[in-house]
């Protein structure tokens, strides 16, 4: 699987995702389609329950309960999902403290993939993948807890970027970080991108984060698109759907008239 | 601020026990709230919620709060004993946590605990109390408050769970309403409904607001006033219109290191930490 510049990364068509069977069975993402290019980044933006979590679990297969068509550089993806596909696709988690074993050290979080995927020179490779993220080598054999909830998201990071991956997959990468400790890993993620010429899916609740990270964005609402928009469009503050135009409001502050006239959209 | 204000705070202090000495978590910190909506913002660590927590006398063992003056409506806070505060708790000052799932009873239904809170401090038959609940779950804008009085907290959504900490805390009428983090668990909606609430109950009974807050624009959108905290010291206070006209560097980069909705920042700013903000005698 090669990609080549310029071309279609991420192709999502008609995807649904079902939890549950018969009577008590939910959609939690209900025909969604949309495409990022190679070396675009691109946003999924809704609040709690829209399904966007459940668009990039369904990418990076681990959600299996789906329906419709999924490409990653155009090859398609079935139910399970081989090697060639994780080193293609890596994810990056919200809560760093979470999505690190505690048993283990830096050296050995980093190490695993590079073991997995059958590598040569693991040395060299964590090296490098810890300076990427600006994280010092006397980090190495530290342990999650001994770390920052920022320390933890670049090592986070540097666990994905260590088999070199075309596509990151970003679930809420720094809502659970103070505002400094944020601005540092965005930064972080707008270099890396440019650098390695890396393509993005940002799912995020905030409309900040999407409006600096991302080229374009879906919003998301019960498991539907609402609609899709450039950031340009969002900053001009041009959404089409009501849905969007209220959500664009309710995240500028609070504002006593506008929360007067809050609608519930179903 | 025309008249004496509601609540004092005067060189107050948090240290908690440590192998190398006490850590000073609030430190030597002095503000006067009355009745408005002040926003105490900062990052963790910064002793906001302990803050909140001293004036009530809610700091954990083996914390010690000590402090020149900390005085709710001419009454020594710390002076007074357990029973004393006790009968201030609540009843006069109230606390809305950040999350309700972790503050609700789980096995009684939510109305039920609101009338509860309700007896707890007024003489009340139950089926006064049952009234008294329900009218406040309506003033929370709960749209059926006799359906959602009979649901227990997992039935709830976490929107209609933190409206229901609100009117549970409410219902005695407090004159200062002390809310950690009431909104950041909720959807953005949500959050500007549930402040929307607050808001009309400072203006229409005259209640004093604390807001605690990680939230620097969602404060200075809501609050009168705010300070800004880091290091367990007050670093700014300033009115909320004029932030934008702050002068700390930490403020400023508190503000410079957010992403914008409204224009493109190209790099954001990261704070450049000063040992000095810290370590600055108490002013």
């Amino acid at each position: 699987m090669s990609a080549r510049a310029g071309g279609t990364m991420i192709e999502v068509d008609r995807l649904s995702v079902t939890f549950g069977r018969g009577r008590v069975a939910l959609e939690a993402v209900r025909e969604v389609s949309f495409r990022v290019e190679a070396g675009a980044a691109f946003g999924l933006v809704g609040e709690s329950g829209a399904g966007k979590t459940s668009v990039l679990r369904a990418l990076a297969g681990l959600v299996t309960d789906w329906r419709g068509h999924m490409a990653i550089a155009g090859t398609a993806l079935g139910r399970r999902r081989d090697r060639g596909f994780y080193k293609l696709v890596q994810m990056v988690f919200q809560d760093p403290y979470g999505s690190l074993h505690p048993r283990h050290t830096v050296d050995r979080i980093l190490a695993e993939p590079v073991a997995i995927h059958e590598l040569d020179d693991a040395e060299g490779r964590i090296r490098r993948a810890l300076d990427t993220v600006g994280l010092g080598p006397a980090f190495r054999f530290r342990y999650p807890h001994q770390l920052s909830g920022g320390e933890r998201q670049r090592v986070a990071i540097a666990r994905a970027l260590i088999l070199e991956p075309r596509v990151l997959l970003l679930d809420e990468p720094t809502s659970s970080l103070d505002v400094s400790v944020q601005a540092e890993i965005l930064n972080l993620l707008m270099r890396l991108r440019v650098e390695r010429g890396l393509t993005y899916l940002l799912v995020t609740h905030n409309l900040a984060v999407v409006a600096h990270m991302c080229d374009r964005l879906a919003v998301m609402n019960a498991g539907r698109v609402v609609e899709e928009l450039t950031v340009d469009d969002l900053r001009a503050r041009r959404p089409r759907r009501p849905y969007t135009r209220q959500l664009l409001q309710a995240s500028l502050g609070y504002d006593r008239e506008a929360a007067a006239q809050l609608e519930t959209f179903d | 601020m025309t008249q004496r204000p509601l609540l004092t705070v005067d060189d107050l202090w948090v240290r908690f026990p440590g192998r190398n000495g006490p850590v000073e978590a609030v430190r030597g910190i002095g503000f006067e709230v009355g009745r408005e909506k002040v926003g105490i913002v900062g990052e963790s660590g910064s002793g906001k919620t302990l803050t909140g927590r001293a004036i009530l006398r809610l700091v954990p063992r083996p914390g010690q709060v000590t402090a020149r003056r900390l005085e709710f409506d001419g009454i020594d806070l710390l002076g007074i004993s357990e029973r004393g505060i006790r009968r201030i708790r609540g009843r006069r000052i109230s606390m809305v946590m950040q999350d309700p799932k972790f503050s609700l009873n789980p096995v009684m239904p939510v109305g039920k605990q609101i009338a509860e809170a309700y007896r707890a401090h007024f003489p009340a038959s139950e089926r006064e109390a049952r009234e008294r609940a329900l009218d406040m779950l309506a003033a929370v804008r709960i749209r059926d408050p006799r359906r959602v009085y009979d649901l227990h907290p997992h039935e709830v959504s976490g929107g209609m769970g933190q409206r229901v900490m609100i009117a549970m805390m409410l219902i005695p009428e407090p004159d200062l309403l002390i809310a950690d983090e009431p909104t950041s668990a909720l959807d953005v909606t949500v959050q500007l409904k549930v402040l929307a609430i607050l808001d009309d109950l400072v203006t229409q009974r005259g209640m004093g607001l604390i807001l605690i807050s990680h939230d620097l624009p969602l404060v200075a959108s809501f609050c009168d006033r705010l300070l800004i905290m880091y290091g367990g010291r007050i670093l700014e206070t300033c009115r909320a219109a004029e932030l934008h006209a702050a002068r700390h560097p930490y403020t400023r980069g508190l503000l410079e290191s957010l992403p914008r909705i409204d224009r493109p920042v190209r790099e954001l700013a990261t704070l450049e930490r000063d040992p000095a903000w810290r370590d600055a005698p108490p002013g």
